[in-house]
C-alpha cells in the first residue's frame, strides 16, 4: 500500500470545552473509540469565561428545565464521587426581587417549578432575606430559595472529565484545527485536520459559539451565535456573599433575544473570597473589547443587590460567549439533515450545568438506546423545518 | 524608647513593629527587605501569602494600611508614621454602610 489508512474512531469530537469534554467521557465509559480535536487547549473558550452555574431557579418551565434537572442527577449521583475535584458547591441560589410586582411574579414561577419537584423556600419579606444574606440590600421585598442551585469549577470539571475519558481510551488532539468535514454519499464520515484525517462514524460538534463555524464545514446551517457576557471578579473578602444570589430579572433576561445591553445582577463568593459579579448579555458578535458601560452597570447593579460592594475594589474582569439558539434552547443529537453529523451545543449560560446530561442523552441516541429524556425539543434541524400546513 | 532612626531615614509600623524603609519604597518592598514574607494566609488551608505577581494585579499582597482594608503591599508607597496591620481574613465587613475603602 502506498499510504496508511487513516485513524479511524467510532466518534470524532469537536472541541474541549465542557460539552466536548463530557461527550467524550460518556462515550469512551461506553466502549466507544473517541477522538477529540480542540483547535486551542482544553476549556479555552466559553468553558473558562463563565461562572460553573449548575441552576435549577433559572429555568423557565420546559425542556430545557427537564434537562437541567436530569443533569443534576447525573452531577449528584453518578459522578459524585469526583466532585471534590471539580469544587462541586452546593451552595444555593437566592432571587431577590426588589418590587412587590416582581415578587408577584416570581411567586407565579416557583408554583411551577414546584409543580415539576424543584424545591423552593418562599422568603417573605426583607427580613428574612437578611437573614439568608445578612449584607442584602434591606430595600428588597422578597424571593424565593433554590437548595439545589450549585456550582463546579468548569475549567477543572473540563480537565476532568477529559481525564477520566482518557482513562477509558479516549484520544485528546490540542492545537489541532477541523478543516473540512468529510462527507461521503450524504453522511459525515471523518474529518480533515491540521494532523491529518480522522474517519469516524460520528462527528460531533462540541465548538460552543463556534458550532455554526463548524457545521458550515459539512454545508450544514445551524444558527448558534454568541452572546457576551462579563463577570467582574473582587478583590479576595472574608466570607460576605453565602449563596448565588440574583435578581428575579436575571430570569427574564436569559430567556430574552434582545440585541442591546441587558444586565441583570448575579452575585456570589468563591471559596477563595473572591466575590464574582455577573452578568451582563448583548449580541455583539465575537468582539472581545472591553466595555466600559456593561462592566459599570454589572457593578451598579451589584452594589444594588449589596451595598457593602461600593467599598470593594474589582481586581479583574473578564468576558465570554455564551452560544445561544433563537429559541433559547439547545441542539443535541444527530443533524437530521445529514445522518453521521451530531451536535451538542448551544445551551447559553447554562452550559456546563447542562452538560452531563446533554452528554448522557447524545450518547444514549448514537448507541441507539432509548433515552432517558426526549431529544425531540433539541433537534438540530428544527430551524429549517416548516409549519405543518 | 528605640534611638530614632538615622538621618533621613524612615519608618512605619507593621502589626506594631517598626519597619525602615527607603523614600520611594512600596510597604511591600520594605516589609521584604526587612525580612517579613508574608502577612496573609488563604481562607480555606490557611497558606501563607505575601508579595506574588509583585505588579498590583494578583492582590495576594493586601493589608490594611491607616484604617483603608485591601490595599496592596506591592503598588503602595510607604509613608512615614503609617500604620499598617496585616488583614484578619475572619474579621467580617461592617454590615451597615460602605466599606472604607
Amino acid at each position: 500500500m502506498s499510504a496508511a489508512a487513516a485513524p479511524r474512531s467510532d466518534v470524532v469530537i469537536v472541541g474541549a470545552g465542557i460539552l466536548g469534554a463530557a461527550v467524550a467521557y460518556f462515550a469512551a465509559a461506553a466502549g466507544l473509540s473517541v477522538t477529540v480535536v480542540e483547535r486551542g487547549s482544553i476549556a479555552s473558550g466559553t468553558t473558562s469565561r463563565c461562572e460553573g452555574n449548575l441552576l435549577v431557579s433559572d429555568k423557565e418551565v420546559g425542556p430545557e428545565l427537564e434537562l437541567s434537572l436530569y443533569s443534576q442527577t447525573i452531577w449528584r449521583g453518578e459522578l459524585a464521587e469526583h466532585a471534590p475535584q471539580w469544587e462541586f458547591e452546593a451552595k444555593g441560589g437566592l432571587v431577590v426581587s426588589s418590587t412587590e410586582r416582581g415578587k408577584r411574579a416570581l411567586d407565579v414561577l416557583v408554583a411551577h417549578q414546584r409543580g415539576l419537584g424543584i424545591r423552593v423556600d418562599d422568603v417573605v419579606d426583607s427580613a428574612a432575606l437578611r437573614e439568608i444574606e445578612p449584607y442584602l440590600n434591606p430595600a428588597m421585598a422578597g424571593g424565593a430559595f433554590y437548595p439545589d442551585d450549585a456550582q463546579v469549577q468548569p475549567v477543572l470539571a473540563a480537565h476532568h472529565l477529559l481525564r477520566l475519558a482518557r482513562g477509558h481510551g479516549a484520544r485528546l488532539l490540542t492545537h489541532t484545527v477541523v478543516r473540512a468535514i468529510r462527507v461521503s454519499a450524504g453522511r459525515a464520515t471523518g474529518v480533515d485536520t491540521t494532523a491529518g484525517r480522522i474517519d469516524a462514524g460520528a462527528v460531533i460538534v462540541c465548538a460552543g459559539p463556534w458550532s455554526g463555524e463548524v457545521a458550515a464545514l459539512a454545508g450544514v446551517a445551524l444558527p448558534v451565535l454568541p452572546r457576551r457576557g462579563f463577570v467582574l471578579v473582587s478583590e479576595p473578602l472574608p466570607p460576605t456573599v453565602r449563596h448565588k444570589v440574583y435578581s428575579a430579572e436575571y430570569v427574564e433576561n436569559v430567556a430574552s433575544s434582545d440585541a442591546g445591553l441587558q444586565v441583570s445582577s448575579v452575585v456570589e463568593g468563591t471559596p477563595s473570597g473572591t466575590i464574582l459579579m455577573g452578568a451582563s448579555r448583548e449580541r455583539v458578535g465575537f468582539d472581545t473589547a472591553f466595555s466600559p458601560e456593561a462592566v459599570g452597570r454589572v457593578a451598579r447593579a451589584g452594589m444594588e443587590l449589596f451595598p457593602v460592594l461600593a467599598g470593594v475594589q474589582i481586581m479583574r474582569t473578564y468576558s465570554g460567549f455564551r452560544p445561544y439558539c433563537p429559541d433559547h434552547l439547545p441542539v443535541i443529537g444527530e443533524d437530521g439533515r445529514m445522518p453521521g453529523l451530531w451536535h451538542a451545543a448551544g445551551h447559553e449560560g447554562a452550559g456546563i450545568g447542562l452538560s452531563v446530561g446533554t452528554a448522557k442523552l447524545l450518547v444514549q441516541s448514537l448507541r441507539g438506546e432509548p433515552t432517558d429524556l426526549s431529544l425531540e425539543p433539541f433537534r438540530p434541524h428544527r430551524f429549517d423545518e416548516r409549519p405543518a400546513a | 524608647m528605640t534611638a530614632p532612626p538615622p538621618d533621613g531615614a524612615r519608618e512605619f509600623s507593621f502589626d506594631g513593629r517598626a519597619i525602615a524603609f527607603r523614600e520611594g519604597q512600596t510597604i511591600g518592598a520594605a516589609l521584604t527587605a526587612a525580612g517579613v514574607t508574608s502577612w496573609r494566609t488563604t481562607r480555606i488551608t490557611g497558606e501563607p501569602r505575601g508579595l506574588f505577581c509583585g505588579i498590583g494585579v494578583c492582590y495576594d499582597c493586601i493589608l490594611t494600611v491607616d484604617g483603608r482594608r485591601a490595599q496592596r503591599a506591592c503598588v503602595t508607597p510607604a509613608l512615614d508614621g503609617q500604620i499598617v496591620r496585616s488583614d484578619d481574613p475572619a474579621e467580617a465587613l461592617p454590615l451597615t454602610g460602605e466599606v472604607d475603602g
